[in-house]
């Protein structure tokens, strides 16, 4: 039961990723050939929704969290290398399967097989990370 | 009624999805003090994966302590399922002319309008290029600690410079293989 609020959230999420396109590999197509507006008008109002949502919480919102705790935004940690260079590892594959991790699960609901295949790499990847994160610069 | 469903069939503008997708980073504190993302759920799944006290060190930890974030996965696969199948867009997507043109170019058909078919269905390309291109996703993103989510999303709502500076990398990455690899992919492959 206390799961629940997660799973409506992912739900919702999950559709919205669907609806807005976010998961069409034509529009990432488009969007990084600078033909649309679409995408990028996605991610400046959810930036822009998301900032005004934490001020608002940050400020009203100590009453209302559904278990009454102060909200906590953890800082991500220091750092630039991996910053920068893990992105671009990330955005190659992105730039060419059209898929970045969250419409790879809402695809693999839609009963895609190629999404399937990309959730199976990218698991395979993130091993593969976890097995030489030492060696790496950080 | 009728135009509840119509609007639940059709693709939504960038203005109304936008809009709800900026919302999953206060709901999310809002619900349980959680940070809005969906990539550390791939680790998650790893360390599930791994036998107990042997492995990498970096899956040694107590996913069960995530299980949060998982069902908020699991949640994110039904909601796929709901609004691409049960909500299908009966409408072909609406793209600019100058990527219809692109698009036509490559000889990739729209049908569908999420995957070309032949990287959504099953075949050996489509396998074959979403297994590797996920494996550069998988390794990148936790590399990076974070993914479009959890960086572009979460981290610029929250302004901070380590997720500005991921940012950047990803687009600069994604530049780099849509313009240098995707196009040769498609003529080399069909």
């Amino acid at each position: 039961m206390k799961f629940l609020p997660y799973l409506l959230a992912g739900l919702a999420f999950g559709f919205v990723m669907i609806k807005s396109e976010a998961a069409s590999w034509y529009r990432i197509m488009e969007m990084f050939y600078f033909q649309s507006f679409h995408m990028y008008g996605i991610m400046m109002s959810a930036i822009a929704t998301g900032l005004s949502g934490v001020l608002l919480l940050k400020r009203y919102g100590r009453l209302l969290t559904l278990d009454g705790a102060a909200i906590v935004i953890p800082n991500k940690a220091p750092g630039w290398i991996n910053y920068v260079l893990g992105g671009f590892i990330f955005g190659l594959g992105w730039g060419v399967i059209g898929l970045c991790p969250g419409p790879i699960f809402a695809l693999v609901g839609m009963g895609s097989i190629g999404a399937l295949a990309a959730l199976g790499g990218a698991l395979v990847g993130t091993w593969l990370y976890g097995f030489v994160k030492k060696r790496l610069p950080h | 009624m009728d135009t509840v469903l119509a609007w639940l069939h059709a693709p939504w503008p960038w203005y109304v999805s936008g809009p709800l997708i900026g919302l999953m980073v206060p709901l999310m504190l809002w619900i349980g003090n959680r940070s809005f993302g969906i990539s550390s759920n791939l680790r998650h799944m790893c360390a599930m994966a791994q036998p107990k006290a042997i492995g990498v060190d970096f899956f040694q930890y107590d996913w069960r302590e995530h299980s949060w974030s998982l069902v908020f996965a699991l949640g994110a696969v039904s909601g796929g399922f709901l609004a691409g199948i049960v909500f299908a867009n009966p409408e072909p997507i609406d793209l600019s002319i100058a990527a219809l043109t692109m698009f036509s170019n490559w000889n990739v058909p729209i049908a569908g309008g999420f995957l070309p078919p032949v990287l959504f269905d099953f075949t050996w390309l489509s396998v074959l290029v979403m297994f590797a291109g996920g494996i550069l996703v998988g390794f990148g993103t936790r590399y990076a600690s974070g993914c479009t989510s959890g960086h572009a999303i979460t981290g610029l709502s929250t302004l901070q410079l380590p997720s500005l500076l991921a940012v950047l990398g990803i687009f600069a990455g994604g530049l780099a293989a849509a313009h240098l690899v995707t196009p040769h992919l498609f003529s080399i492959f069909w």
